[in-house]
């Protein structure tokens, strides 16, 4: 597939996808931005951790902390400004967190990127009844479901445009040699620590606007909603099940498991966190690489070679 | 171009590298050498970078460059091979070799980064496979992919940890000549070997480690013939 394709093809799907909100009703554009939002957070977690390999938990740290802001200074700035303010808190705590942490490995990131989570939301929680003796706000913004819609779809078409500038960049070869093997990276003149705070923090101002767009939509926010560390694992599931090692995986995960957990929910409200497990487990077990990789091994099947992305 | 003074790393109680001297000139092959555990391959992660030292000082053409992180040193024009075979499989094989150029002093990319990895690949033996992955690779080969990654820059100096182990006889012979090709090439060259044709037919001088300290430096033969470093080796009753 030729280059020129290829960007003519994604300009096409995305006026396709910015049509969509029109001839649905209200619940439809719910379902939209919802799957929109967890393209971008797929898509975002992977821009980090697919080549780095570093899992990392703390989504929701970051999207509660841009609906936080919305939250906050919803009756004080214009929306636009809101979200810029919601940016740069999100990389000031990216960098932070980053520089203290990404010299950890393997687990314990991971472990520390769950805690960090928590940690951001019993802040908040504190500050909000031992300071300003309110849990929970309200959230009164003049916006549309189909704007916050559009909204998510330009923050996706930004996470999916820097993954592929990211890939075709030198960059991409410092990242991929990162995941596979970090004293290599180093010692080919890779500045690893400073390859992965930036690429950290990019994913996590990402993260960050996915949370303060959708904010509206809550009308009513306090630190158990915003900062559920499900959204966390279903944006790593939904990554994963993909293959976040490739620029389309996250998106090929996000919108067939959203519709599977939308349906899960409504069908089995009870059961829903039981049904979650089995299915991540199920992932896991029957798709390691991910969903695109398979479409690799049918065409290394029908060539009788093996094809590398 | 490189010189070690006073060099010592220690873990915790283990003194692996117990002040170590040693300057290699430019142009020079230098063998180190010494029994398993005598602290080569740490001199080595030292020199490179890899580990901080806990005293000493080194320098590298004119540059101090203890405490200095791996990614700085590399681009100085000090590139080395590994112990253990380090390669990164995610990239193509031509990819593996543009990633030095790509991050050197003068970052190469694209087209031209591109021919002078396929120039790499072919000087170590592996023309027309930059396109295939690097598990496609057997174990000479990979080691001539890591070799062909270290080179790719031009260096002003290589390190080869062990770097002909583990090769038949057919293979050693092709190894030895590419490195022989490099140091007529100008390439200072600092090497951990264990397999003494290779020392001999390389290396005019050799410098020899025994628990962490220098115990001889000076020409090959004098060197190896040294009851220092046959006890060393071998044991008193050897001498």
């Amino acid at each position: 597939m030729s280059k020129q394709f290829g960007i003519l093809a994604f300009v096409v799907l995305t006026a396709a996808m910015a049509a969509l909100p029109f001839g649905i009703g209200e619940y439809g554009h719910g379902v939209l931005v919802g799957m929109m939002s967890y393209i971008v957070l797929a898509s975002a977690w992977a821009l980090f951790s697919g080549p780095t390999r570093y899992v990392s938990l703390a989504t929701v740290a970051f999207f509660g902390i841009g609906a936080y802001t919305v939250a906050v200074l919803a009756d004080h700035l214009p929306f636009g400004a809101i979200l810029v303010v919601a940016g740069v808190i999100g990389l000031g705590v990216a960098l932070l967190v980053g520089m203290a942490t990404l010299r950890l490995a393997g687990v314990y990131f991971v472990i520390f990127s769950f805690g960090l989570a928590e940690l951001v939301r019993q802040l908040i929680t504190w500050f909000e009844t031992s300071v300003t003796h309110t849990l929970g706000r309200y959230i009164f913004v003049e916006i549309t479901t189909v704007q916050i819609y559009w909204l998510l779809l330009g923050l996706a078409v930004i996470t999916l445009a820097l993954r592929w500038w990211i890939e075709q960049s030198r960059l991409g070869l410092a990242v991929h040699a990162i995941g596979d093997d970090e004293t290599v990276a180093r010692h080919a003149g890779v500045n690893v620590t400073g390859v992965k705070l930036a690429l950290f923090a990019v994913s996590s101002v990402l993260i960050t606007l996915a949370g303060a767009i959708q904010a509206p939509r809550w009308t009513y926010v306090e630190p158990s909603i915003v900062f559920n560390p499900t959204i966390s694992f279903i944006t790593l599931v939904m990554a994963l099940l993909g293959g976040p090692g490739r620029m389309w995986g996250p998106v090929a995960g996000a919108v067939p498991l959203y519709f599977l957990f939308e349906w899960i929910a409504t069908r089995f409200p009870d059961q829903n966190a039981v049904i979650l497990g089995l299915v991540f487990v199920a992932i896991v077990f029957l798709v390691p690489g991910g969903l695109l990789s398979l479409i690799d091994k049918w065409r290394a099947r029908g060539s009788g070679e093996q094809s590398h992305a | 171009m490189l010189k070690v003074v006073n060099l010592t790393k220690r873990f915790g109680g283990l003194v692996a590298v117990n002040g170590v001297d040693f300057s290699v000139e430019e142009g020079e092959v230098v063998g180190l050498l010494g029994p398993n555990g005598s602290g080569k391959s740490t001199v080595m992660n030292l020199i490179s970078g890899a580990l901080p030292p806990t005293l000493g000082e080194i320098d590298f053409d004119g540059q101090r460059i203890d405490r200095r992180p791996p990614h700085r040193i590399a681009k100085l024009g000090l590139s080395r091979t590994f112990q253990l075979v380090r390669l990164t499989p995610s990239l193509k094989i031509r990819d593996n070799v543009i990633l030095p150029l790509a991050f050197g002093v003068f970052p190469v990319f694209g087209r031209e980064a591109e021919k002078r990895a396929d120039a790499a690949l072919e000087q170590v033996g592996l023309a027309g496979r930059g396109d295939r992955l690097v598990h496609d690779l057997n174990y000479i080969d990979q080691k001539r992919l890591e070799l062909a990654r270290a080179i790719v820059t031009n260096p002003k100096m290589l390190l080869l940890d062990e770097w002909m182990a583990g090769l038949n006889p057919t293979e050693l012979r092709a190894a030895m000549e590419l490195i022989a090709g490099l140091r007529d090439s100008g390439m200072t060259i600092l090497l951990v070997e264990h397999i003494m044709e290779a020392v001999r037919a390389l290396c005019p001088r050799c410098i020899v480690m025994s628990a962490g300290t220098k115990i001889a430096d000076g020409s090959t033969d004098t060197v190896l013939a040294d009851p220092h470093v046959i006890e060393a080796y071998l044991g008193k009753a050897h001498v």
